[in-house]
């Protein structure tokens, strides 16, 4: 598919009917994120962010390197299944982004694609000092050099790369931030919209999808 | 047949036990998983952590009607085989909705869950779910043929459409199960269980290494919190209804636990054991094991009985 196929174009039907095809806005909504509100009542949001903070679904995406360290997480060495940490391979069904160290221009565009289809309250991790300052790929010329440009990271973890202990901790301190209500970066990329957009097409030259992936 | 009011209160916390069962059993199934591949493991109550979160997201998509419908259907599935079959032989709280021809609604109930997943996922527009459910209407039209043909056995044997009374004719004693008084029957129903039980070697519609996760892919947050609900009443439903035909009911809750996870670990255990058919290779396993069993077992159940 090229990006010609996304314009508007007319189009003849088997029936020799002609009509509209307008890719962009048949398949996509144009609609912008909205700022969704955390309950009023106390008592019962930290309720809700308490069963958050202890069913974390990553999605199973590895975007770098990095990901190499999320497999002996699941495997009995590690087993990060008894911290209620679960991959789901769907991003619709997942909440948890874990950033696996140096990001490309090419995966950013996915992992934008995957991150705005991810239903909050969603969460990210960035693994290792690529995704920090750009780390030994910091002068290179198709990777980002700092993450929160990009996407609101919840937690960075560093090393390079980190083991599956520092990961392990990255989650704990994911879910104290979780628990003590400060895990809102769906709200805040929803708030600074404009601005993760303006950074994220600066970088991304063929930008062939809507501003925003339902 | 009276209708009476207070069985709606009655229906109603039958479904609330049976779910808790459900939602435990899935959790301790998994311990033993877990323990089995030697790793420690979710913790049991995991399973009510994710369905209060996948409740509680703030943000949900819909794709239409029919999405907003398919998980209803599934849930409707799962409750409507539950309420039609017996709990508790003997109980006036938990004997549910049982009545003459009970079997064969159950049989419908069945199969109307994957109906309405069906056109819900459809529409979610995902291919894998479109691929899962092709598979999955394709096995469960070929596990249903010796479903159908063990229940008939069942019937046969029994005179009775009535769930009650194929109970109360095992009653006095475990000489007296259809597992005793009719093996073959038996094994054809337990074939059949497998094959709905959406575990391996039968899980071609999840299928986690091919088409990651089939069906659900589209579905999230409280869509996805109507089919974790249903995830747990409706394996239940369908064992409390084979335990009631093959392995004599239950006259109350200990027993029903005890019998509903044994008969649970079967499709376990198999599962642990066999690894996964590809869509044709478990297709054609009913129709070339299971199609000839169940016809010699009909026969030498009506020559018998």
């Amino acid at each position: 598919m090229s990006l010609k196929d996304l314009d508007k174009r007319m189009v003849t039907g088997p029936d020799g009917e002609q009509f509209e095809v307008d890719p962009m806005q048949d398949y996509f909504c144009g609609e912008v994120p909205k700022v969704h509100k955390a309950s009023s009542i106390k008592i019962w949001e930290n309720f809700l962010n308490w069963a958050r903070s202890e069913s974390l679904w990553i999605l199973g995406y590895g975007t770098g390197c990095g990901a190499i360290e999320m497999r002996p997480l699941m495997t009995p060495r590690f087993d990060a299944y008894r911290f209620g940490v679960q991959w789901r391979p769907t991003p619709r069904q997942s909440n948890v982004f874990v950033i696996g160290g140096y990001m490309s221009v090419k995966t950013l565009k996915r992992v934008i694609r995957s991150y705005e289809q991810m239903q909050g309250p969603k969460f990210v991790l960035g693994l290792g000092s690529c995704t920090i300052n750009g780390g030994m790929y910091w002068d290179s010329y198709n990777t980002i050099n700092r993450l929160d440009h990009y996407l609101p990271v919840d937690v960075y973890i560093t090393g390079c790369m980190p083991r599956p202990e520092a990961i392990l901790a990255g989650v704990e301190e994911l879910k104290k931030l979780i628990k003590a209500g400060k895990g809102e970066g769906q709200n805040k990329y929803a708030e600074n919209f404009e601005w993760y957009k303006a950074n994220q097409k600066k970088i991304i030259k063929n930008w062939d999808m809507p501003d925003y992936n339902w | 047949m009276e209708f009476q009011w207070i069985k709606i209160p009655y229906a109603l916390l039958s479904i609330f036990i049976i779910f808790n069962i459900g939602m435990l059993i899935n959790g301790v199934v998994r311990k033993i998983g877990a323990r089995v591949g030697g790793r420690y493991g979710i913790r049991v109550y995991q399973p009510y952590i994710d369905l209060i979160k996948n409740y509680a997201l703030r943000s949900n998509v819909s794709h239409g009607i029919m999405f907003y419908l398919g998980p209803v259907f599934r849930l409707t599935g799962g409750v409507g085989v539950y309420l039609l079959v017996p709990a508790i032989y003997g109980s006036v709280m938990f004997s549910n909705f049982s009545f003459a021809g009970d079997m064969i609604v159950a049989l419908y109930f069945i199969f109307f869950g994957t109906l309405g997943m069906a056109l819900g996922a459809g529409e979610g527009g995902h291919p894998y779910s479109a691929l899962g459910i092709g598979r999955g209407l394709a096995q469960v039209t070929a596990a249903e043929i010796p479903m159908v043909m063990a229940f008939l056995g069942v019937a046969v044997q029994y005179q009775s459409l009535n769930i009650t009374t194929i109970v109360a004719a095992q009653q006095g004693g475990i000489m007296n199960w259809t597992m005793m008084t009719n093996p073959l029957i038996t094994i054809l129903g337990l074939i059949a269980f497998l094959g709905t039980m959406m575990r391996s070697p039968f899980d071609i519609v999840l299928a986690p290494q091919e088409i990651p996760i089939g069906p659900p892919t589209e579905f999230h947050s409280t869509f996805l919190g109507v089919l974790q609900t249903n995830r747990a009443i409706f394996p239940m439903a369908k064992t409390v209804l084979f335990m009631n035909l093959f392995f004599g009911g239950a006259t109350n809750w200990w027993i029903l636990i005890l019998k509903v996870f044994l008969i649970y670990m079967v499709s376990v255990i198999v599962g642990v054991v066999f690894p996964r058919f590809r869509a044709d290779h478990s297709i054609r396993w009913f129709y070339k094991y299971a199609l000839p069993l169940g016809i010699l077992a009909l026969i030498v159940t009506s020559i018998i009985f």
